[in-house]
């Protein structure tokens, strides 16, 4: 997103003539998220029959143990700031949980900083590492704030397409490829949203050895880590010299059902977190107690439901691929997230004409691919954190308009 | 095949007309397995009967139900089970438990009036031989049940698009 010339000039006192021209020129040039105009599309339609695959966020509501827990904190009249990076017993918390279930060790006392939701600690470390001019490798079709993220700072995004053929993994060739003197940092999304493809041991080693030679600094946003199927989540930090070059972020969002909360949380190298924990003292202070509490009764009691909800994850996850191959869709199988992301090429529309009939003439919403960046043209998001009821209904209403196309 | 049994029977707790061909497909199994795991399991009484789970108190036809503690005096050889039998036999009794604690059988009794219920505890429970004391507590109303919450229908609450 590179800002031309004549929008870089702030109009001067006495040559404003509407209130935009208060804006400065990086504001005007953000470019608001593809996904709004669809979420208007949906929110405006008064039609109550219409079945959402669009959601990014689990259909479970937040366990009660957690929930309760936080309630009685605020009964008991905790309601004041928390140090700046979080309650001690908090990172302690984050600290064991990572060693136990990533093998990747972080000191609690100056390693990782408690965010309010992932969000933040993707903003932090971008901005702590971005120099104007840099340029910051993509991967794509990835989440949507990576690249205006690193806009804002004054990076360059670089986006690096992935395919369906390669189950929407990054290779070393292309990150190769996409490599020039200005490349400094590497933002990985593995289990990926929008595509639910994953990263093994095996398919990393390659990519940190790019990553070393080049003398690239990763920002591992691992929000899905929990929910992978069949394997387990192989973290970028815990890979043999990585952990210094890595800044791991992840949070509670999707694995524990918290997303309203807005707890997330980063860790990495001393150096870059001391810095992440200025930006984040003088911008939010700290992430609000309430949550920092539930988190911490997430942690430690809720490892067992949090597996539940993953399993059932799994089988809607089984259920909707058969569902779109039986109707005639590609789908690669996704590994990880609650994402299906089965390609629509067949049907002759782009992703944006395709969502937009579907929703108009099947009342079934979903994410058009293109909005995920490069690579995402000719697929569209179908997550499966929806009952099964919704998701069968939701297949047999696409398989019609598959098959009104392709008739 | 326990493992699978086990599979098979939370999913039917979710949802009893769940057919054996979403089920193999939700738990990435062959469908003749799992229709085999769910014949063993009906012949065998595990799964003893499929029924729907009603919520009375949104239905016309009103229904009063109560729960009794009974106190009883084992009998010699069969301890509890033969006056155990002798009380679920009869239909207006839904559930007996044999309880720890104060008292020996815990029975749901129910009946379309508060009188019926009481005429049952009066001429027909009470009566038995080994029946010591009886203790009855009417339902006012039912919360939950099996699991499954009657009152809240939860919606969903979020956007119908995110990122």
């Amino acid at each position: 997103m590179m800002i031309k010339d004549e929008e870089l000039k702030t109009s001067l006192p006495g040559q404003r003539s509407s209130m935009a021209d208060y804006l400065s020129p990086m504001a005007r040039s953000i470019k608001p998220s593809g996904i709004r105009r669809f979420f208007d599309m949906v929110s405006e339609s008064k039609d109550g029959d219409i079945i959402t695959l669009g959601v990014g966020e689990p259909d479970f509501v937040t366990p009660w143990h957690v929930r309760e827990a936080c309630v009685y904190s605020l009964e008991r009249g905790k309601t004041q700031y928390t140090s700046n990076a979080g309650m001690p017993e908090l990172r302690e918390a984050i600290s064991g949980y990572l060693s136990d279930r990533f093998n990747v060790a972080y000191d609690p006392a100056n390693e990782i900083i408690v965010t309010v939701g992932g969000s933040e600690a993707i903003d932090l470390a971008l901005r702590v590492l971005i120099n104007p001019g840099d340029e910051i490798l993509v991967p794509e079709p990835c989440y949507i704030s990576y690249s205006p993220i690193t806009a804002l700072s004054g990076g360059i995004p670089v986006g690096i397409e992935t395919f369906a053929k390669d189950d929407f993994k990054l290779t070393a060739e292309s990150l190769q490829a996409s490599i020039t003197p200005r490349s400094k940092v590497l933002v990985l999304c593995y289990p990926s949203n929008p595509t639910g493809g994953i990263m093994t041991y095996e398919d990393w080693l390659p990519i940190a050895k790019v990553v070393e030679e080049h003398d690239l600094i990763v920002i591992s946003d691992e929000i899905y880590a929990e929910l992978t199927y069949g394997s387990n989540h192989v973290s970028f930090a815990s890979i043999p010299g990585m952990k210094d070059r890595t800044i791991l972020v992840s949070g509670f969002s999707k694995a524990f059902a918290m997303t309203g909360w807005r707890m997330g949380y980063v860790c990495g190298h001393l150096e870059l977190i001391s810095a992440m924990l200025k930006v984040h003292q003088y911008t939010v202070m700290c992430a609000p107690i309430m949550g920092q509490v539930a988190a911490l009764e997430a942690l430690t009691n809720g490892i067992d439901e949090m597996k539940k909800m993953i399993d059932s994850y799994n089988q809607r996850r089984r259920l909707v691929v058969r569902g779109f191959r039986e109707i005639g869709l590609e789908c690669h199988e996704p590994q990880g997230a609650f994402y299906a992301f089965p390609s629509i090429e067949s049907t002759g529309l782009s992703s944006e004409v395709f969502a937009e009939r579907l929703l108009k003439e099947h009342k079934v919403a979903a994410v058009p691919g293109n909005v995920f960046g490069k690579g995402g043209e000719g697929f569209i998001r179908c997550s499966y954190a929806t009952s099964v009821a919704q998701l069968t209904e939701a297949i047999e209403r696409i398989g019609k308009f598959v098959h009104s196309l392709k008739s | 095949m326990v493992e699978l049994k086990n599979e098979i029977l939370k999913l039917l707790k979710e949802d009893a007309r769940r057919g054996p061909d979403l089920i193999a497909t939700m738990l990435n199994v062959e469908q003749a397995d799992v229709i085999r795991a769910i014949d063993e399991m009906e012949k065998d009484h595990v799964i003893v009967k499929y029924a729907a789970v009603v919520n009375w108190s949104k239905v016309s036809e009103e229904k009063v139900t109560a729960l009794i503690e009974v106190q009883i005096t084992p009998e010699r050889g069969r301890g509890f089970e033969g006056i155990a039998e002798r009380i679920y036999l009869y239909p207006q009794v839904k559930s007996v438990y044999l309880m720890s604690g104060d008292y020996d059988l815990l029975v749901e009794v129910e009946g379309s009036t508060l009188r019926d219920v009481a005429s049952f505890v009066s001429n027909k429970l009470s009566p038995i031989d080994s029946v010591l004391s009886t203790k009855t507590f009417f339902i006012l109303k039912k919360y939950k049940q099996d699991g499954i919450i009657f009152e809240e229908h939860e919606d969903d609450h979020r956007l119908p698009i995110s990122p």
